[in-house]
């Protein structure tokens, strides 16, 4: 068993009626996340408990919560590094509705993505020949900055427009939108642009930067957005669409 | 108390802007009361501003120009951030516009006492 002390974690839950924290001791052990964490309880203390994730190495966007406040991915999370005195203090992401323990409603958040025109527009079939895509065009390598977000909306919880504004696309659908706008072949130029200049679309962004500053894989969706407006500006004046 | 998620630059960058430009805003009305008090003659605006003339008027106008600098600053920053092409340098510029503020009112403050 472990010979380091034990770590104290306090765990919401609750339902969107009613919870509170609830305490336990967990054992605290070398190279630990935080997912190992909530794993344990749920296997060793409270079968009951809810809480997402599927693959463990962060790939999947499943498993982010709120840890001392900050929302993280919990499987690449060490306790090592975010336990604050061998305290630990989980919740379920904020700006979502809680649907029970840890587990949010994602629905919100994606249902977001399609508003802000982040569905593939596609200009071709099967029958057409495959596109060329040269990988050191600019457009491509604006694209390629942004393309490995995992959905784990730690952004979305992290951004206080989201929390003050329920229209707000939010910093992953936008940052989506930009992806797609430069994306060589994606034929939705006009309708993304659209989306993400009306009610709650980049211009609502107020330049916070905590989806940049917390993104687990090092996005920055603060760039995309002002590359939308930079996009929304010379469309408006008509520089190209 | 600054909750965890907000504790980097950009986002005290972010309040910075937003309670300069607030406090400005507050202190518009007497700065157009002053400035009106000319209407009722030289002798109505020189009484205003001989009551400016101590060393707390000076430390509180230090601050005004301190909001007002970096207000200015941190609003180039932002334009700068929307309509010319992305600089990874926005915790730099931040800092810039913060010092830059320091060093006007900073430089207000030693010529007026």
């Amino acid at each position: 068993m472990s010979e380091l002390p034990s770590l104290h974690v306090r765990v919401w839950r609750g339902t969107p009626e009613a919870g509170d924290y609830a305490a336990y001791e967990v054992p605290r052990y070398e190279s630990q996340t935080v997912l190992d964490v909530v794993s344990w309880i749920q296997q060793h203390l409270d079968g009951a408990l809810a809480y997402r994730y599927a693959c463990r190495v962060g790939m999947c966007g499943s498993c982010a919560m709120t840890v001392n406040g900050v929302p993280r991915w919990t499987c690449r999370t060490h306790v090592g590094k975010v336990a604050e005195d061998g305290n630990l203090e989980i919740g379920p992401l904020a700006n979502f509705p809680v649907i029970r323990d840890l587990a949010v409603d994602m629905d919100p958040f994606f249902e977001k993505w399609v508003k802000a025109g982040g569905v593939f527009h596609a200009g071709a079939t099967r029958d057409d020949p495959v596109a060329e895509i040269d990988p050191a065009a600019e457009t491509r390598q604006i694209a390629d900055a942004g393309i490995e977000c995992i959905n784990c909306a730690v952004c979305y919880a992290a951004c206080d427009t989201v929390a003050g504004n329920p229209d707000y696309l939010g910093p992953a659908a936008l940052n989506r939108a930009w992806t797609l706008l430069n994306d060589a072949k994606d034929t939705g130029r006009a309708a993304i642009l659209e989306a993400v200049t009306g009610d709650g679309g980049c211009h609502s962004c107020h330049t916070m930067g905590s989806c940049a500053a917390h993104c687990p894989n090092g996005l920055n969706p603060l760039e995309s957005i002002a590359g939308l407006k930079r996009a929304a500006a010379r469309s408006f004046f008509g520089k190209g669409s | 108390m600054i909750r965890p998620h907000r504790r980097h630059p950009l986002w005290f960058a972010f309040i910075l802007h937003r309670v300069s430009g607030l406090a400005l805003a507050l202190f518009l009305p007497a700065h157009f009361l002053m400035l009106g008090s000319v209407l009722e003659g030289a002798a109505a605006l020189d009484a205003g501003l001989a009551w400016t003339d101590n060393l707390l008027a000076k430390i509180a106008e230090f601050g005004l120009v301190f909001l007002l600098a970096v207000h200015l600053f941190g609003g180039l920053r932002l334009m700068a951030l929307e309509f010319l092409p992305w600089s990874p340098a926005q915790k730099t510029m931040a800092a810039a516009s913060v010092a830059l503020a320091v060093l006007v009112s900073g430089g207000f403050f030693l010529q007026a006492v």
